[in-house]
């Protein structure tokens, strides 16, 4: 949103600019959500409506972490549901075992998970493509029966968070905290995307993302960027994953660690638009409001939208938000250069 | 005595990961495509028998019959229709589309299925078996698996190797301009590719379904067994993926003997060892990772 002007002078001076009168709207016009999300709609609906639109921020930031590994680091994970696990199994651990505050604990899930994928991305990245995803999956699946080994992790069964019960919280204040912490973090999440797109680290991933090999004959650390992204999408999961667990209380192995996840990351992405960080939010809440309307009617919501993203694949590759864009002119989040020749 | 049971039927369990594996290694070998839609379709050729067993009059095995041109066509289609196309956009696309039609096919089965698990009946033969010493013996089924994958394998080898679709195949995947200026048609070898490979699939998951009850989810297990067995051997050998689907067969026999709620998790372990180990696979001498 700020406009930088190249030192040159003269007549053959090129003026380079990152975002646009749209992208100051834009940018308000989240700015505005934002405060409308956080101070007027939780006095205004109903608890459980609340309850619902913290899965919606779940949704979107793991959106847009996936979107992080695969729209700008060129890795397709369908594994993630390994961190969404961790971070779940981390916070009632964190806040019941250890006595952690909950918004601390929510946070250090989130630490947990990047400790646990740093080491991982080692095993994984022998792997590229297609391989590389099933090889996240077979991780995800290790982390589940790992942790169904687990007595003090309930086992099959799983665990029930009790920090809420013990300190004698009430319903509202419960329910409201996490809808903010829900809030601040899908937000944090969000801007800290733009920033590092923004930074020299994103200006590499791009470079990564369009030729891997081009990159790293420029000088990008292929690898490191790739495992730098890595981390940070795992941590994004985790807190994804503690959000979704003292949302409901409760995780199972079987349904915190559920595969279901990585189909919602990608449909959401891939139709709301890979590769930009508008897309995600976009898919996020058009995801988010087809699971509700037809919650009712089975499991046809996935088919629908699987089918609705194999066809945006072969014919939008760019998404909802690259149709909406108009081919990138209208940028919320502007993360690229735009070089305008001398008039 | 216990140990040595648990290996050989490992070494018949691995049989059937290895008929299961061929498909996927097959698709990956001259398309570059990893097909995350793999193990639903197996299952899917699963339930179709089992819809044509409680619906005629069909003899389990006289199934395969219809099952596999079935299946052959349904995966012709897929390749004319969205692998083609999705090929044209690169990497990711191919995966992502197979992940879509991974994720409806599951659901698809889920709502016409229910979630209950079935199985195909085989009368006597599920639980005939050879006996070899007082404490270990042979199922025959399980031997009748293995010995297809491997006339499977053996004849797909053969059929890469040696006839004129086979070489075209090869030459697509080494070179695919210059094949084309040789006349071949790249798409139309692709779809004969991958309709073969899900030939392959279908018989395998007929096989699955005879041998072990399955759900409409069922399918997440075989591609992850069928992409372990694959990992394990090495890629782009379709004899390296017996040799894989045996390792993970006994793998998960071995662990499952220690205790039983180990088998799987221990066949993703020696997975795991591997790819830390020798990421190329057990047989492959090059690294064919990139």
């Amino acid at each position: 949103m700020t406009t930088l002007t190249q030192p040159m002078r003269g007549p053959s001076a090129l003026q380079v600019s990152r975002g646009d009168r749209t992208s100051m709207i834009g940018g308000l016009a989240f700015a505005l959500i934002v405060v409308v999300m956080a101070a007027w709609v939780p006095f205004h609906f109903s608890l459980g409506t609340l309850t619902n639109l913290v899965g919606l921020f779940a949704l979107i930031i793991l959106g847009t972490t996936w979107n992080l590994l695969a729209g700008y680091g060129g890795l397709v994970s369908i594994g993630q549901q390994a961190f969404i696990g961790a971070g779940g199994y981390a916070v009632i651990k964190l806040a019941d075992a250890a006595g952690i505050p909950l918004v601390l604990s929510v946070l250090l899930a989130g630490v947990v998970c990047a400790i646990l994928a740093y080491p991982t991305s080692f095993l994984l990245f022998r792997l590229v493509g297609g391989y590389l995803a099933i090889g996240t999956w077979v991780v995800a699946e290790v982390f589940k029966l790992i942790t169904t080994q687990i007595d003090s992790l309930g086992g099959g069964s799983g665990l029930s968070l009790m920090a809420f019960r013990t300190d004698g919280t009430s319903r509202i204040a419960r329910i409201g905290t996490v809808y903010w912490l829900a809030l601040a973090i899908a937000v944090l999440v969000i801007l800290a995307t733009y920033f590092l797109m923004r930074s020299r680290l994103g200006l590499g991933l791009t470079a990564i993302r369009d030729n891997p090999t081009a990159a790293g004959s420029l000088g990008v650390a292929v690898q490191r960027s790739r495992r730098i992204v890595y981390v940070a999408a795992s941590a994004g999961a985790g807190l994804a994953g503690a959000l979704i667990a003292v949302n409901s209380l409760r995780v199972t192995p079987d349904s915190i660690y559920s595969v279901n996840y990585t189909a919602y990351m990608i449909f959401i992405v891939v139709i709301g638009g890979i590769g930009t960080i508008e897309g995600p939010i976009l898919g996020a809440i058009i995801f988010y409001i087809l699971q509700q309307e037809l919650a009712s009617h089975g499991t046809w919501y996935l088919i629908v939208l699987g089918a609705v993203a194999i066809a945006v694949v072969l014919a939008a590759p760019k998404g909802l938000w690259g149709l909406l864009s108009r081919e990138g002119k209208v940028e919320v989040f502007p993360v690229g250069h735009k070089v305008t020749p001398p008039r | 005595m216990d140990w040595v049971n648990a290996v050989l039927q490992g070494v018949l369990l691995g049989g059937q990961y290895a008929l299961l594996a061929c498909g996927l290694s097959l698709m990956f070998g001259v398309m570059r495509i990893v097909n995350l839609a793999h193990g639903v379709l197996a299952v899917a050729a699963a339930y179709l028998a089992y819809w044509l067993v409680s619906h005629t009059a069909l003899p389990s095995f006289v199934t395969l019959i219809i099952v596999i041109p079935v299946m052959a066509g349904v995966g012709w289609l897929l390749q004319m229709g969205l692998f083609n196309r999705a090929l044209k956009h690169g990497e990711l696309s191919p995966l992502l589309v197979s992940f879509g039609v991974a994720v409806i096919g599951a659901n698809l089965l889920q709502e016409g299925f229910k979630a209950d698990s079935r199985s195909i009946g085989i009368g006597d033969l599920a639980t005939s078996s050879i006996k070899i010493s007082d404490d270990l013996s042979i199922g025959v089924f399980s031997l009748i698996t293995l010995v297809i994958a491997v006339v499977v394998i053996g004849g797909l080898t053969t059929f890469m190797n040696y006839t004129r679709i086979g070489r075209g195949m090869r030459a697509t995947k080494d070179d695919h301009e210059a094949a084309k200026l040789m006349g071949i048609n790249e798409r139309t070898m692709y779809a004969l590719a991958t309709a073969i490979a899900i030939a392959t699939v279908a018989l395998a998951g007929v096989f699955l379904g005879m041998s072990t009850q399955f759900t409409p989810t069922y399918g997440d297990l075989v591609l992850i067994f069928a992409f372990e067995a694959v990992i394990i051997g090495g890629l782009g050998n379709l004899w390296a993926t017996l040799i894989g689907g045996l390792v993970l067969g006994v793998a998960q026999t071995v662990g499952a003997q220690i205790n039983p709620a180990y088998g799987v998790l221990a066949g993703h372990l020696v997975f795991l060892a591997v790819l830390l180990v020798r990421p190329q696979g057990l047989l492959v001498q090059k690294t064919v990772m990139a």
